[in-house]
Protein backbone atom coordinates (compact mmCIF):
# COMPACT_ATOMS: atom_id res chain seq x y z
CA UNK A 1 0.00 0.00 0.00
CA UNK A 2 1.09 3.66 -0.20
CA UNK A 3 1.22 5.93 2.83
CA UNK A 4 0.25 9.24 2.05
CA UNK A 5 2.06 12.49 4.04
CA UNK A 6 1.56 16.14 3.09
CA UNK A 7 4.06 18.86 2.51
CA UNK A 8 7.02 19.68 4.87
CA UNK A 9 7.30 16.37 6.81
CA UNK A 10 10.63 16.62 8.86
CA UNK A 11 12.71 14.38 10.10
CA UNK A 12 11.59 15.40 14.15
CA UNK A 13 8.19 13.98 12.80
CA UNK A 14 10.39 10.73 11.68
CA UNK A 15 12.16 9.96 14.07
CA UNK A 16 11.53 12.74 17.43
CA UNK A 17 14.63 13.57 19.61
CA UNK A 18 13.60 12.01 22.26
CA UNK A 19 13.55 8.54 20.88
CA UNK A 20 16.45 9.05 18.55
CA UNK A 21 19.20 7.76 21.15
CA UNK A 22 20.32 4.01 19.57
CA UNK A 23 22.33 3.61 16.95
CA UNK A 24 20.64 0.37 16.13
CA UNK A 25 18.76 0.22 12.65
CA UNK A 26 16.06 -2.03 14.30
CA UNK A 27 15.07 0.13 16.89
CA UNK A 28 15.25 2.93 14.83
CA UNK A 29 12.51 1.30 12.47
CA UNK A 30 10.05 0.53 15.18
CA UNK A 31 10.09 4.08 16.14
CA UNK A 32 9.21 5.56 12.46
CA UNK A 33 6.47 8.33 13.34
CA UNK A 34 5.96 7.69 16.35
CA UNK A 35 4.22 10.18 17.27
CA UNK A 36 2.63 11.77 14.23
CA UNK A 37 1.54 8.36 12.72
CA UNK A 38 2.22 5.68 15.27
CA UNK A 39 0.63 2.94 13.16
CA UNK A 40 3.07 3.25 10.46
CA UNK A 41 5.60 1.13 11.90
CA UNK A 42 3.53 -1.58 13.47
CA UNK A 43 1.76 -1.68 9.82
CA UNK A 44 4.59 -1.13 7.41
CA UNK A 45 5.02 -3.54 5.12
CA UNK A 46 8.49 -4.29 2.74
CA UNK A 47 7.52 -3.16 -0.53
CA UNK A 48 5.18 -0.08 0.20
CA UNK A 49 5.62 3.20 -0.95
CA UNK A 50 6.28 6.64 0.94
CA UNK A 51 4.23 8.83 -1.22
CA UNK A 52 4.16 13.01 -0.21
CA UNK A 53 3.87 16.60 -0.93
CA UNK A 54 6.56 19.28 -1.06
CA UNK A 55 9.87 19.59 0.92
CA UNK A 56 9.87 16.05 2.70
CA UNK A 57 12.55 15.70 5.32
CA UNK A 58 13.03 18.91 5.81
CA UNK A 59 14.60 20.10 9.25
CA UNK A 60 17.93 18.24 11.49
CA UNK A 61 20.66 16.42 9.76
CA UNK A 62 19.66 13.61 11.81
CA UNK A 63 20.08 10.08 9.47
CA UNK A 64 17.91 8.43 12.16
CA UNK A 65 15.26 9.46 10.05
CA UNK A 66 16.96 7.40 6.86
CA UNK A 67 18.01 4.83 8.86
CA UNK A 68 14.38 4.26 10.60
CA UNK A 69 12.54 4.99 7.31
CA UNK A 70 14.89 2.51 5.07
CA UNK A 71 14.77 -0.71 7.38
CA UNK A 72 11.40 -0.81 7.66
CA UNK A 73 11.54 -1.95 4.28
CA UNK A 74 9.81 0.43 1.91
CA UNK A 75 10.62 0.37 -1.86
CA UNK A 76 11.12 4.17 -2.40
CA UNK A 77 9.69 7.19 -1.14
CA UNK A 78 7.94 9.23 -3.81
CA UNK A 79 7.38 13.16 -2.88
CA UNK A 80 7.18 16.55 -5.29
CA UNK A 81 10.68 17.75 -3.47
CA UNK A 82 12.90 16.43 -0.83
CA UNK A 83 15.14 18.39 1.79
CA UNK A 84 18.64 18.75 0.47
CA UNK A 85 20.26 16.69 3.16
CA UNK A 86 17.78 13.78 3.56
CA UNK A 87 18.45 13.51 -0.09
CA UNK A 88 22.02 12.96 0.24
CA UNK A 89 21.36 10.82 3.34
CA UNK A 90 19.20 8.09 1.97
CA UNK A 91 20.77 8.35 -1.66
CA UNK A 92 24.07 7.46 0.77
CA UNK A 93 22.18 4.59 2.43
CA UNK A 94 20.88 3.27 -0.63
CA UNK A 95 16.99 4.19 0.52
CA UNK A 96 15.36 5.27 -3.35
CA UNK A 97 14.18 8.26 -3.25
CA UNK A 98 11.60 9.62 -6.37
CA UNK A 99 10.71 13.26 -7.68
CA UNK A 100 7.79 13.29 -9.48
CA UNK A 101 3.99 15.12 -9.03
CA UNK A 102 2.03 13.16 -6.45
CA UNK A 103 -0.92 14.55 -6.61
CA UNK A 104 -4.19 11.50 -6.78
CA UNK A 105 -2.25 8.95 -5.66
CA UNK A 106 -4.03 7.00 -2.96
CA UNK A 107 -3.23 4.54 -0.30
CA UNK A 108 -4.85 1.91 -2.79
CA UNK A 109 -3.34 2.60 -5.68
CA UNK A 110 -0.76 -0.37 -7.44
CA UNK A 111 2.64 1.63 -8.28
CA UNK A 112 5.54 0.59 -10.29
CA UNK A 113 8.53 2.03 -10.65
CA UNK A 114 9.81 1.86 -14.70
CA UNK A 115 13.64 3.13 -13.73
CA UNK A 116 14.33 3.31 -17.38
CA UNK A 117 12.10 5.07 -18.74
CA UNK A 118 11.64 7.26 -15.42
CA UNK A 119 8.18 6.69 -15.29
CA UNK A 120 6.02 5.78 -12.35
CA UNK A 121 3.37 3.74 -13.24
CA UNK A 122 0.09 3.96 -11.22
CA UNK A 123 -1.57 0.60 -12.59
CA UNK A 124 -4.89 1.39 -10.83
CA UNK A 125 -5.38 4.72 -12.67
CA UNK A 126 -3.65 3.28 -15.99
CA UNK A 127 -1.04 6.76 -15.80
CA UNK A 128 2.32 7.26 -15.74
CA UNK A 129 4.11 9.90 -13.81
CA UNK A 130 7.19 11.59 -15.13
CA UNK A 131 10.26 11.20 -12.14
CA UNK A 132 13.64 12.00 -11.37
CA UNK A 133 16.10 9.05 -10.67
CA UNK A 134 19.56 10.26 -11.10
CA UNK A 135 22.68 7.96 -12.32
CA UNK A 136 24.05 8.36 -8.57
CA UNK A 137 21.73 7.70 -6.79
CA UNK A 138 20.45 4.10 -8.69
CA UNK A 139 24.31 3.33 -8.47
CA UNK A 140 24.11 3.38 -4.97
CA UNK A 141 20.70 1.94 -4.61
CA UNK A 142 22.34 -1.32 -6.20
CA UNK A 143 25.37 -1.11 -4.23
CA UNK A 144 23.70 -1.00 -1.00
CA UNK A 145 24.66 2.16 -0.35
CA UNK A 146 27.88 4.38 -0.02
CA UNK A 147 29.61 2.63 2.77
CA UNK A 148 29.16 -0.98 0.68
CA UNK A 149 30.54 1.25 -2.22
CA UNK A 150 33.57 2.03 -0.59
CA UNK A 151 34.15 -1.33 0.72
CA UNK A 152 33.43 -3.00 -1.82
CA UNK A 153 35.57 -1.01 -4.32
CA UNK A 154 37.88 0.76 -1.96
CA UNK A 155 37.98 4.09 -1.00
CA UNK A 156 39.79 5.87 -4.19
CA UNK A 157 36.24 4.90 -5.74
CA UNK A 158 34.86 8.13 -4.45
CA UNK A 159 36.74 9.85 -7.24
CA UNK A 160 34.13 6.91 -10.13
CA UNK A 161 31.10 8.28 -8.44
CA UNK A 162 31.64 12.23 -9.53
CA UNK A 163 31.76 11.03 -13.03
CA UNK A 164 28.48 8.85 -13.24
CA UNK B 1 33.36 33.61 -17.58
CA UNK B 2 33.27 35.26 -13.82
CA UNK B 3 33.10 32.72 -10.80
CA UNK B 4 30.73 33.51 -7.81
CA UNK B 5 32.75 32.96 -3.98
CA UNK B 6 31.12 29.44 -3.95
CA UNK B 7 32.32 28.23 -7.23
CA UNK B 8 35.96 30.15 -6.20
CA UNK B 9 36.10 27.76 -2.88
CA UNK B 10 35.10 24.59 -4.97
CA UNK B 11 37.72 25.42 -7.53
CA UNK B 12 40.21 25.87 -4.80
CA UNK B 13 39.49 22.22 -3.09
CA UNK B 14 39.05 20.53 -6.13
CA UNK B 15 42.37 21.47 -8.23
CA UNK B 16 40.36 22.98 -10.97
CA UNK B 17 37.80 25.70 -12.15
CA UNK B 18 34.88 24.01 -11.46
CA UNK B 19 31.26 26.02 -12.20
CA UNK B 20 27.66 25.55 -11.08
CA UNK B 21 26.20 22.18 -12.39
CA UNK B 22 30.02 19.98 -12.18
CA UNK B 23 29.89 16.87 -9.52
CA UNK B 24 32.81 17.33 -8.31
CA UNK B 25 35.03 15.92 -5.49
CA UNK B 26 36.43 18.35 -2.92
CA UNK B 27 39.20 18.43 -0.56
CA UNK B 28 37.83 19.07 2.99
CA UNK B 29 39.73 21.49 5.53
CA UNK B 30 37.50 20.94 8.56
CA UNK B 31 35.27 18.23 9.61
CA UNK B 32 32.79 18.41 12.25
CA UNK B 33 30.56 16.05 14.47
CA UNK B 34 28.74 16.42 17.65
CA UNK B 35 27.79 14.15 20.50
CA UNK B 36 24.35 12.60 18.49
CA UNK B 37 25.84 12.88 14.20
CA UNK B 38 29.24 11.50 15.53
CA UNK B 39 27.79 8.32 17.35
CA UNK B 40 26.04 7.90 14.16
CA UNK B 41 29.49 8.23 12.11
CA UNK B 42 31.57 5.60 13.51
CA UNK B 43 29.99 2.48 12.36
CA UNK B 44 30.09 3.26 9.23
CA UNK B 45 33.49 4.28 9.12
CA UNK B 46 34.94 1.14 10.75
CA UNK B 47 33.39 -0.37 7.54
CA UNK B 48 35.76 2.01 5.28
CA UNK B 49 38.57 2.75 7.26
CA UNK B 50 40.59 2.39 10.33
CA UNK B 51 42.21 5.43 10.98
CA UNK B 52 40.74 9.06 10.06
CA UNK B 53 42.48 11.19 7.49
CA UNK B 54 44.07 14.34 9.96
CA UNK B 55 42.82 14.40 13.29
CA UNK B 56 43.79 17.63 13.38
CA UNK B 57 41.17 18.40 11.07
CA UNK B 58 38.43 16.54 12.98
CA UNK B 59 36.48 18.26 15.69
CA UNK B 60 33.46 16.90 17.77
CA UNK B 61 31.63 18.98 20.18
CA UNK B 62 29.65 17.68 22.68
CA UNK B 63 26.39 20.00 22.49
CA UNK B 64 23.14 18.52 21.80
CA UNK B 65 22.80 16.86 24.99
CA UNK B 66 25.90 17.82 27.14
CA UNK B 67 25.98 17.01 30.20
CA UNK B 68 24.06 13.84 29.27
CA UNK B 69 20.25 13.95 30.45
CA UNK B 70 19.65 10.23 30.13
CA UNK B 71 21.50 6.87 30.17
CA UNK B 72 21.11 6.72 26.89
CA UNK B 73 22.94 9.88 25.68
CA UNK B 74 25.21 8.86 28.46
CA UNK B 75 26.00 5.44 26.35
CA UNK B 76 26.21 7.68 22.87
CA UNK B 77 28.65 10.34 24.03
CA UNK B 78 30.83 7.35 25.51
CA UNK B 79 30.78 5.68 22.36
CA UNK B 80 32.53 8.82 20.67
CA UNK B 81 34.63 9.59 23.57
CA UNK B 82 36.17 5.77 23.12
CA UNK B 83 36.35 6.42 19.20
CA UNK B 84 37.81 9.94 19.76
CA UNK B 85 40.87 8.66 21.94
CA UNK B 86 41.64 6.21 20.08
CA UNK B 87 41.49 8.49 17.07
CA UNK B 88 43.53 11.06 18.80
CA UNK B 89 40.27 13.39 17.63
CA UNK B 90 39.61 16.58 19.82
CA UNK B 91 36.36 16.55 21.59
CA UNK B 92 34.94 19.45 22.67
CA UNK B 93 32.42 20.30 25.77
CA UNK B 94 32.58 24.05 25.58
CA UNK B 95 29.46 25.40 23.44
CA UNK B 96 26.86 25.00 20.27
CA UNK B 97 29.08 23.36 17.86
CA UNK B 98 28.56 25.99 15.35
CA UNK B 99 29.86 28.67 17.89
CA UNK B 100 33.01 27.43 18.38
CA UNK B 101 33.71 26.74 14.85
CA UNK B 102 33.23 30.21 14.01
CA UNK B 103 35.36 31.24 17.29
CA UNK B 104 38.33 28.90 16.67
CA UNK B 105 38.62 26.98 13.62
CA UNK B 106 36.89 28.35 10.71
CA UNK B 107 38.74 30.83 8.39
CA UNK B 108 37.64 32.50 4.92
CA UNK B 109 37.65 30.24 2.26
CA UNK B 110 37.80 26.85 3.75
CA UNK B 111 35.40 24.53 3.02
CA UNK B 112 34.04 22.70 6.06
CA UNK B 113 31.56 20.14 5.90
CA UNK B 114 29.80 19.49 9.22
CA UNK B 115 27.42 16.95 10.53
CA UNK B 116 24.72 19.34 11.28
CA UNK B 117 21.93 20.86 10.01
CA UNK B 118 23.22 24.48 10.76
CA UNK B 119 26.41 24.36 9.50
CA UNK B 120 25.56 27.25 7.04
CA UNK B 121 26.71 29.17 10.33
CA UNK B 122 30.08 29.97 10.10
CA UNK B 123 29.30 31.14 6.53
CA UNK B 124 28.99 34.61 8.03
CA UNK B 125 33.02 34.34 8.08
CA UNK B 126 33.38 33.97 4.58
CA UNK B 127 33.75 30.32 4.11
CA UNK B 128 32.20 27.48 2.79
CA UNK B 129 30.13 25.59 5.61
CA UNK B 130 27.64 22.64 4.46
CA UNK B 131 25.78 20.50 6.59
CA UNK B 132 25.31 16.94 6.19
CA UNK B 133 24.62 13.77 7.71
CA UNK B 134 26.86 11.08 9.41
CA UNK B 135 27.20 8.68 6.60
CA UNK B 136 28.85 11.54 4.85
CA UNK B 137 30.78 12.31 7.95
CA UNK B 138 32.02 8.82 8.08
CA UNK B 139 33.60 9.24 4.55
CA UNK B 140 34.98 12.49 5.38
CA UNK B 141 36.30 11.30 8.14
CA UNK B 142 38.15 8.68 6.63
CA UNK B 143 39.15 10.25 3.03
CA UNK B 144 39.14 13.99 3.91
CA UNK B 145 36.72 14.58 1.04
CA UNK B 146 33.45 14.38 -0.04
CA UNK B 147 31.71 14.74 -3.18
CA UNK B 148 29.36 17.94 -3.91
CA UNK B 149 27.42 19.17 -6.58
CA UNK B 150 28.26 22.79 -7.40
CA UNK B 151 25.06 24.35 -6.71
CA UNK B 152 23.12 27.41 -8.27
CA UNK B 153 23.47 30.69 -6.15
CA UNK B 154 21.75 33.18 -5.02
CA UNK B 155 22.28 36.43 -4.90
CA UNK B 156 20.88 38.55 -1.58
CA UNK B 157 21.85 41.83 -1.74
CA UNK B 158 20.31 43.95 1.72
CA UNK B 159 20.07 47.65 1.34
CA UNK B 160 18.14 50.35 3.26
CA UNK B 161 18.56 52.03 6.50
CA UNK B 162 18.19 49.68 9.56
CA UNK B 163 15.43 51.06 11.43
CA UNK B 164 15.27 51.61 14.93
CA UNK B 165 14.39 47.58 16.76
CA UNK B 166 15.11 46.14 13.96
CA UNK B 167 18.05 43.48 14.05
CA UNK B 168 19.62 40.90 12.03
CA UNK B 169 17.00 38.21 13.52
CA UNK B 170 13.91 40.36 11.76
CA UNK B 171 15.66 40.47 8.46
CA UNK B 172 16.14 37.14 8.37
CA UNK B 173 12.50 36.18 9.72
CA UNK B 174 11.15 38.59 7.04
CA UNK B 175 13.40 37.11 4.36
CA UNK B 176 12.23 33.79 5.34
CA UNK B 177 8.50 34.86 5.67
CA UNK B 178 9.05 36.47 2.00
CA UNK B 179 10.88 33.17 0.11
CA UNK B 180 9.52 30.31 2.04
CA UNK B 181 11.13 27.05 3.25
CA UNK B 182 12.30 25.75 0.03
CA UNK B 183 12.91 28.94 -1.83
CA UNK B 184 16.65 27.93 -1.83
CA UNK B 185 16.79 24.58 -1.66
CA UNK B 186 19.90 22.82 -3.09
CA UNK B 187 21.18 26.21 -3.69
CA UNK B 188 23.63 28.35 -2.05
CA UNK B 189 23.17 32.19 -0.92
CA UNK B 190 25.44 34.62 -1.21
CA UNK B 191 24.62 37.97 0.36
CA UNK B 192 25.94 41.53 -0.72
CA UNK B 193 24.83 45.06 -0.04
CA UNK B 194 25.77 47.98 2.19
CA UNK B 195 24.06 46.73 5.28
CA UNK B 196 25.57 43.21 5.42
CA UNK B 197 28.55 44.92 4.42
CA UNK B 198 28.27 47.17 7.88
CA UNK B 199 27.13 44.38 9.86
CA UNK B 200 29.29 42.06 12.51
CA UNK B 201 30.31 38.49 11.65
CA UNK B 202 27.75 37.65 14.88
CA UNK B 203 25.27 39.84 12.77
CA UNK B 204 25.95 38.00 9.83
CA UNK B 205 25.66 33.98 11.34
CA UNK B 206 22.24 35.00 12.58
CA UNK B 207 21.62 35.21 8.84
CA UNK B 208 23.48 32.00 7.30
CA UNK B 209 22.46 30.14 10.11
CA UNK B 210 18.66 30.93 9.21
CA UNK B 211 19.76 29.80 5.81
CA UNK B 212 19.39 26.24 6.80
CA UNK B 213 15.47 26.64 7.13
CA UNK B 214 15.46 27.98 3.43
CA UNK B 215 16.28 24.75 2.34
CA UNK B 216 20.01 26.36 1.52
CA UNK B 217 23.22 24.43 0.87
CA UNK B 218 24.85 26.80 2.65
CA UNK B 219 25.05 30.41 2.59
CA UNK B 220 28.17 33.22 2.70
CA UNK B 221 28.72 36.54 3.24
CA UNK B 222 32.34 37.85 1.54
CA UNK B 223 35.25 37.91 3.92
CA UNK B 224 36.43 41.87 4.65
CA UNK B 225 37.18 44.04 7.35
CA UNK B 226 34.48 43.37 9.16
CA UNK B 227 35.40 40.20 9.19
CA UNK B 228 39.35 40.39 10.28
CA UNK B 229 37.83 42.35 13.24
CA UNK B 230 35.90 39.49 14.85
CA UNK B 231 38.90 37.19 13.71
CA UNK B 232 40.90 39.43 15.46
CA UNK B 233 38.46 39.77 18.62
CA UNK B 234 38.98 36.26 18.92
CA UNK B 235 42.61 36.33 19.07
CA UNK B 236 43.28 35.27 15.15
CA UNK B 237 43.48 37.91 13.49
CA UNK B 238 46.20 35.95 10.91
CA UNK B 239 43.86 33.65 9.90
CA UNK B 240 41.81 36.29 7.89
CA UNK B 241 41.98 36.87 4.13
CA UNK B 242 39.60 39.16 2.37
CA UNK B 243 37.17 37.27 -0.71
CA UNK B 244 34.92 38.05 -2.69
CA UNK B 245 33.05 37.12 -6.09
CA UNK B 246 34.47 37.91 -9.61
CA UNK B 247 32.71 41.18 -10.62
CA UNK B 248 31.25 39.24 -13.68
CA UNK B 249 30.20 36.34 -11.70
CA UNK B 250 26.45 34.69 -12.43
CA UNK B 251 23.82 34.21 -10.37
CA UNK B 252 20.66 32.14 -10.83
CA UNK B 253 18.83 35.19 -9.52
CA UNK B 254 19.30 38.45 -7.80
CA UNK B 255 16.87 39.39 -4.64
CA UNK B 256 16.78 42.75 -3.32
CA UNK B 257 15.82 43.36 0.14
CA UNK B 258 15.38 46.71 1.45
CA UNK B 259 15.01 46.72 5.27
CA UNK B 260 14.58 50.41 5.94
CA UNK B 261 10.42 49.49 6.46
CA UNK B 262 10.60 46.74 8.38
CA UNK B 263 9.46 46.47 12.22
CA UNK B 264 10.17 43.73 14.19
CA UNK B 265 9.20 40.30 13.18
CA UNK B 266 8.53 36.84 14.75
CA UNK B 267 7.73 33.35 12.94
CA UNK B 268 4.70 32.41 14.30
CA UNK B 269 3.79 28.38 14.92
CA UNK B 270 4.46 26.13 13.04
CA UNK B 271 6.83 27.23 10.36
CA UNK B 272 9.80 29.57 9.80
CA UNK B 273 7.83 31.42 7.11
CA UNK B 274 4.52 32.08 9.22
CA UNK B 275 5.85 35.97 9.41
CA UNK B 276 4.25 38.45 11.39
CA UNK B 277 5.00 41.52 12.64
CA UNK B 278 5.31 41.56 16.11
CA UNK B 279 3.03 45.08 16.59
CA UNK B 280 -0.14 42.68 14.81
CA UNK B 281 0.41 39.73 17.28
CA UNK B 282 1.26 41.88 20.60
CA UNK B 283 -0.39 40.58 23.85
CA UNK B 284 -0.09 36.69 23.33
CA UNK B 285 0.24 35.19 26.37
CA UNK B 286 3.49 33.12 26.79
CA UNK B 287 5.15 30.88 29.41
CA UNK B 288 8.56 30.70 28.69
CA UNK B 289 11.53 32.81 26.59
CA UNK B 290 14.38 31.19 25.53
CA UNK B 291 17.09 33.07 24.62
CA UNK B 292 20.28 31.09 23.28
CA UNK B 293 21.32 28.85 20.49
CA UNK B 294 23.52 28.90 17.12
CA UNK B 295 21.21 31.67 15.69
CA UNK B 296 21.31 34.16 19.10
CA UNK B 297 22.84 32.88 21.95
CA UNK B 298 26.03 35.11 21.57
CA UNK B 299 27.66 37.67 23.76
CA UNK B 300 25.90 40.74 22.06
CA UNK B 301 22.60 39.39 22.03
CA UNK B 302 22.97 38.93 25.81
CA UNK B 303 23.87 42.92 25.78
CA UNK B 304 20.90 43.52 24.23
CA UNK B 305 18.54 41.76 26.35
CA UNK B 306 20.34 43.91 29.44
CA UNK B 307 19.80 46.80 27.24
CA UNK B 308 16.18 46.21 27.55
CA UNK B 309 15.94 44.63 31.62
CA UNK B 310 17.81 47.64 33.13
CA UNK B 311 16.31 48.95 35.61
CA UNK B 312 13.01 46.84 35.13
CA UNK B 313 11.31 43.33 36.35
CA UNK B 314 10.45 40.31 34.90
CA UNK B 315 7.37 38.82 35.22
CA UNK B 316 7.25 36.59 37.77
CA UNK B 317 4.44 33.77 35.93
CA UNK B 318 6.67 32.89 33.14
CA UNK B 319 10.41 31.03 33.10
CA UNK B 320 13.09 32.93 31.14
CA UNK B 321 15.83 30.46 30.19
CA UNK B 322 19.54 32.22 28.75
CA UNK B 323 22.21 29.52 27.31
CA UNK B 324 24.96 31.43 26.50
CA UNK B 325 26.21 29.71 22.85
CA UNK B 326 30.07 28.78 24.33
CA UNK B 327 32.15 28.55 27.06
CA UNK B 328 33.90 31.80 25.57
CA UNK B 329 30.36 33.83 25.69
CA UNK B 330 29.48 32.58 29.46
CA UNK B 331 33.24 33.93 30.40
CA UNK B 332 32.95 37.41 28.75
CA UNK B 333 28.97 37.77 30.32
CA UNK B 334 30.62 36.91 33.57
CA UNK B 335 33.28 39.42 32.65
CA UNK B 336 30.99 42.39 31.90
CA UNK B 337 28.59 41.49 34.88
CA UNK B 338 25.81 40.33 32.88
CA UNK B 339 25.75 36.93 34.93
CA UNK B 340 24.72 38.63 38.24
CA UNK B 341 22.29 40.92 36.46
CA UNK B 342 20.83 37.54 35.32
CA UNK B 343 20.51 35.68 38.12
CA UNK B 344 19.82 38.72 40.36
CA UNK B 345 16.64 39.30 37.52
CA UNK B 346 15.55 35.43 38.46
CA UNK B 347 16.58 33.62 35.29
CA UNK B 348 17.53 30.08 34.86
CA UNK B 349 21.13 30.62 32.97
CA UNK B 350 22.46 27.01 31.44
CA UNK B 351 25.28 25.58 30.62
CA UNK B 352 26.86 26.62 27.02
CA UNK B 353 25.50 24.09 24.65
CA UNK B 354 22.09 23.76 22.60
CA UNK B 355 19.98 22.87 25.38
CA UNK B 356 16.24 23.95 25.40
CA UNK B 357 16.63 24.44 21.36
CA UNK B 358 15.86 20.87 20.00
CA UNK B 359 13.64 20.19 23.25
CA UNK B 360 16.07 17.54 25.25
CA UNK B 361 16.45 19.15 28.48
CA UNK B 362 16.99 22.92 30.22
CA UNK B 363 13.67 23.34 29.31
CA UNK B 364 11.08 21.64 27.43
CA UNK B 365 7.84 22.38 26.44
CA UNK B 366 4.57 20.78 28.08
CA UNK B 367 1.45 20.60 26.26
CA UNK B 368 0.01 23.40 24.49
CA UNK B 369 2.27 26.18 26.06
CA UNK B 370 3.60 28.90 24.16
CA UNK B 371 7.40 29.88 23.83
CA UNK B 372 9.38 32.97 22.49
CA UNK B 373 13.01 31.53 21.32
CA UNK B 374 15.69 33.31 19.41
CA UNK B 375 16.38 29.86 18.23
CA UNK B 376 15.93 29.08 14.71
CA UNK B 377 13.30 26.20 14.42
CA UNK B 378 9.48 26.19 15.32
CA UNK B 379 8.37 23.09 14.32
CA UNK B 380 5.67 21.03 16.21
CA UNK B 381 7.69 18.97 18.99
CA UNK B 382 11.07 20.88 18.24
CA UNK B 383 11.26 22.17 22.12
CA UNK B 384 8.84 19.46 23.30
CA UNK B 385 5.53 18.20 23.62
CA UNK B 386 3.88 18.57 19.50
CA UNK B 387 1.16 20.51 21.26
CA UNK B 388 3.60 23.20 22.06
CA UNK B 389 3.68 26.71 20.30
CA UNK B 390 6.98 28.34 19.29
CA UNK B 391 7.16 32.01 18.20
CA UNK B 392 11.18 33.02 16.96
CA UNK B 393 11.86 36.52 17.32
CA UNK B 394 14.87 38.85 17.63
CA UNK B 395 16.55 38.54 21.56
CA UNK B 396 15.12 42.40 22.03
CA UNK B 397 11.70 40.81 21.44
CA UNK B 398 12.06 37.86 23.39
CA UNK B 399 13.52 40.21 26.26
CA UNK B 400 10.78 42.14 26.19
CA UNK B 401 8.45 39.90 26.00
CA UNK B 402 9.98 38.50 29.21
CA UNK B 403 9.01 42.07 30.87
CA UNK B 404 5.08 41.79 30.17
CA UNK B 405 4.96 37.81 29.80
CA UNK B 406 2.99 38.51 26.78
CA UNK B 407 3.93 38.90 23.20
CA UNK B 408 5.51 42.45 23.45
CA UNK B 409 7.21 44.98 21.06
CA UNK B 410 10.78 45.90 22.03
CA UNK B 411 11.07 49.33 20.38
CA UNK B 412 9.59 51.81 23.17
CA UNK B 413 12.13 48.90 25.66
CA UNK B 414 15.33 49.72 23.45
CA UNK B 415 17.65 52.79 24.27
CA UNK B 416 18.37 54.19 21.63
CA UNK B 417 22.18 53.26 22.27
CA UNK B 418 22.04 49.78 20.63
CA UNK B 419 19.69 50.65 17.95
CA UNK B 420 19.99 48.64 14.79
S1 LIG C 1 21.62 25.38 19.06
FE1 LIG C 1 19.83 24.39 18.17
S2 LIG C 1 19.97 24.76 15.97
FE2 LIG C 1 21.98 25.23 16.86
S3 LIG C 1 23.15 23.34 16.62
FE3 LIG C 1 22.18 23.27 18.64
S4 LIG C 1 20.24 22.19 18.32
FE4 LIG C 1 20.98 22.83 16.32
Amino acid sequence: MNWIFPDNINTDLITPGRYNQTTDPKELAKICFIEYRPEFAKQVKPGDFVVAGRNFGCGSSRETAVTSLKHTGIEAIVAKSFARIFYRNCMNQGLLLVIGDTDGITPEDELELDIDRQKLVVKTQGREIDVLLPRMMLKLRDEGGIVEYLKRHGLGALEELAKL
Amino acid sequence: MGQNLPEKIFSAHCGREVHTGDTVIAELDLVMAHDTTGAWAIDPFREIADKVFDPERIVFPFDHAFPAPSVAMAHLQKKVRTFAKEQGIRIRTDGVCHQLLAEEYVKPSMLVLGADSHTPTSGGLGALTIGVGSTDAAVALATGKNWFRVPEVIRIVIEGEMPHGVFAKDVILHIAGMLGTEYSAYKIIEFAGPVVEQWSVPERMTLTNMCAELGAKTAIVPSDERTREYLASQGREDDWEANGPDPDAEYAETIVVDVSDLVPTVAQPHDIDQEAKVEDIEGRPVDQVFIGSCTNGRIEDLRVVRSIWEGRELNRDIRVVITPASRRVYLQALEEGLVEFFMKKGVSLTNPGCGACLGRQGGVLDDEEVCVATSNRNFPGRMGSPTAEIYLASPATAAATALRGVITDPRPYLPQAVEG
